[in-house]
């Protein structure tokens, strides 16, 4: 197991640090000057110049690149650009709100689908099956704007049960103490998320339920409560571990759109304002940190899957 | 019968079970009779259903649906069913081309490496890890920026971020392959590797590759949706399904229902329909392993 782990550890820093050379040369090919589109299209080349050495942008661009690298091993992102603030400092206001964003729909989507799951598991091919089957197929064929709007036309503008917009406030202390406006980028987060995980819960429970030791738990004269709750759920939670640690990258590209909808003030409109304005250190500092939780979540993945269940043995190779 | 018409009887046998079940299933049924409507609607559509979508006439403008416009005009005089039938063509052809290229390349770069194996296979697949450790909107944004948006442009950004599920697929089905009898034997008679590539992994790995393909056509529409919802789609004249309903979008709480609920209800219609496509090619395919 922990050669296992030191093998994957490694793969894992090799895997960021392709992130950062990605990205790095990826927002380098943008044609025309950094300094031109911050400081306007009237810039004087003396400031333009000032700019370029302030930031080292003059340097060649493996110069930079290394510099960057070093930078971040000394635990610095850099200074924004465009809001002329540290980086590290506009992410610590702005990934607890992303950690509520995400942590929330995720915790809420995995209590919807892992009961939805094993009833649909249980009573396959009947009605219920059938119509909860529908609805989470045509919700997962949905793009996510979509179902942030219909939630809004439904529930902020007909019936007046939630607000249309996210909380303002800048704590997540303060947005909690706003339910009626958290409540829609939760809920749609939650909806994109509970039509992938309930599909799986509910393939991996007809698994469970089609296996061998579950008649001597019947014939033990178990109730059949109990026998879900602690033989097929369990059970059928490991492919779920799996999914739910790997399903980060699609999860950011959700809290990207729903973030857009209604203009919550996490870590996805940041990125996407400095991918429109090239705020280089903030759209490398995103990367680098959606890399390192993907690369990290599908190691815990991994790691989540050996603690559940001890058949499984990594090889040390 | 020669040896080779037998040889090749036997391998036509699972692909005609395969598209017995494929064609038993009802998901099958509604999906491709879908697509062959979805095609018609838009591609033989504008034939019968003649509209102008090219100059602007204010004077027809945010017309309700009535009997001249039955799905109503938008607010440049554009008749809705007709620009529906318009910005169909583009998505479907987007859809198509994307799921065709990515399927390419992800086959040959996933054969490739399932093929050369060791530190070449090691290195291919830590490139693969590392862009998918990028979300593919994050990665779409900063190349959206960098290459303007045009009908190419965006074909080539969704293929360079989308083939790379099915490259690690086609690899593993190589890796599973290279170690089976029938393969082994072939190349103890001397067959070249490309021979074996050619005449054993790819036939026995294409289940794998039309599924993950018909599943591609659904992602690149519903990408290409998203990325018009942001405001980075299509540029005009070119017009999508999701452009048409982000336009919409703005004018929903202002009563102009038309402009939104169709392009929608086609656009989900659309993705439902390859996505049911693909889980039965999916099924038949696991119909085919099960015998």
């Amino acid at each position: 197991m922990s050669g296992y782990l030191a093998r994957r550890a490694g793969q894992a820093i090799v895997v960021v640090i392709g992130v950062m050379i990605v990205t790095f040369i990826l927002i380098h090919l943008e044609p025309g000057s950094v300094a031109r589109s911050i400081l306007g299209i009237r810039a004087t080349s003396d400031r333009i110049a000032i700019f370029n050495a302030a930031y080292g942008l003059n340097q060649p661009l493996y110069r930079q690149l290394i510099s960057y690298v070093v930078q971040v091993a000394h635990g610095n992102l850099g200074t924004s650009y465009y809001l002329q603030q540290p980086v590290s400092g506009l992410f610590a206001q702005r990934l607890p709100r992303d950690l509520l964003l995400l942590g929330a729909s995720t915790v809420l989507a995995l209590l919807i689908s892992l009961p939805m799951g094993i009833y649909q598991a249980v009573r396959r091919g009947g009605l219920t099956d059938n119509v909860l089957g529908a609805a989470s197929f045509t919700l997962y064929c949905m793009p996510a704007f979509w179902i942030a709007v219909m939630l809004v036309a439904l529930l902020a503008v007909q019936s007046h049960v939630f607000l249309p917009e996210a909380p303002a406030g800048a704590s997540v202390g303060s947005m909690l103490a706003q339910p009626r406006a958290l409540a829609l980028p939760v809920l749609t987060l939650t909806l994109v998320q509970v039509s992938g995980f309930s599909r799986y819960m509910r393939s991996a429970a007809i698994d469970v339920l089609a296996q061998d030791f579950l008649r001597v738990v019947r014939a033990k004269g178990l109730p059949e409560r109990l026998i879900l709750s602690r033989h097929v759920l369990r059970n059928a939670l490991l492919p779920v571990v799996t999914i739910v640690g790997l399903s980060l990258p699609g999860l950011v590209t959700g809290a990207i759109v729903v973030e857009e909808v209604f203009n919550y003030q996490g870590m996805g409109l940041l990125f996407f304002d400095a991918a429109t304005h090239r705020d280089f250190p903030v759209l490398l500092g995103s990367t680098l940190i959606v890399g390192v939780a993907t690369v990290v979540g599908s190691l815990l993945a991994d790691i989540g899957y050996a603690l559940l269940d001890p058949r499984i043995r990594y090889a040390s190779r | 019968m020669p040896v080779a018409d037998l040889d090749l009887a036997a391998e036509r046998e699972p692909g005609r079970l395969m598209l017995a079940a494929f064609a038993r299933s009802w998901q099958a049924r509604i999906g491709v009779a879908a697509i062959i409507a979805l095609a018609l609607f838009c591609f033989a559509g504008p034939l019968l259903y003649r509209t102008n979508q090219v100059t602007v006439n204010l004077d027809l403008k945010d017309l309700a649906p009535g009997s001249s416009h039955p799905l109503g005009t938008d607010d440049t005089g554009y008749d809705v069913l007709g620009r529906l039938m318009l910005a169909g063509q583009s998505s479907l052809e987007l859809g198509f081309t994307v799921a065709i290229a990515t399927t390419v390349l992800g086959t040959v770069y996933g054969a490739v490496a399932g093929i050369a194996g060791g530190i070449i296979d090691a290195v291919m697949m830590r490139v693969i890890d590392t862009l998918l450790a990028i979300p593919w909107l994050v990665l779409l944004l900063i190349m959206v920026n960098i290459f303007p948006p045009s009908l190419w442009t965006i074909i080539a950004l969704l293929t360079v971020l989308s083939w790379l599920g099915v490259a690690r697929l086609v690899r593993g089905e190589v890796i599973s392959l290279r170690a089976r009898e029938f393969v082994l034997a072939a190349r103890t008679m001397g067959a070249t590797t490309s021979r074996i590539l050619a005449t054993h992994m790819i036939p026995n790995a294409i289940g794998v590759i039309i599924v993950s393909a018909t599943f591609s056509v659904a992602d690149s529409i519903l990408a290409l949706s998203t990325l018009s919802f942001l405001g980075l789609g299509l540029p005009p004249p070119h017009s999508d399904w999701g452009t048409m309903l982000t336009s919409g979008l703005d004018d929903l709480f202002n009563g102009y229902w038309w402009l939104v609920y169709p392009p929608a209800a086609i656009l989900i219609v659309t993705i439902v329909a390859f996505s049911l496509a693909g889980d039965a090619v999916r099924d038949s395919l696991d119909a085919r392993l099960r015998r």
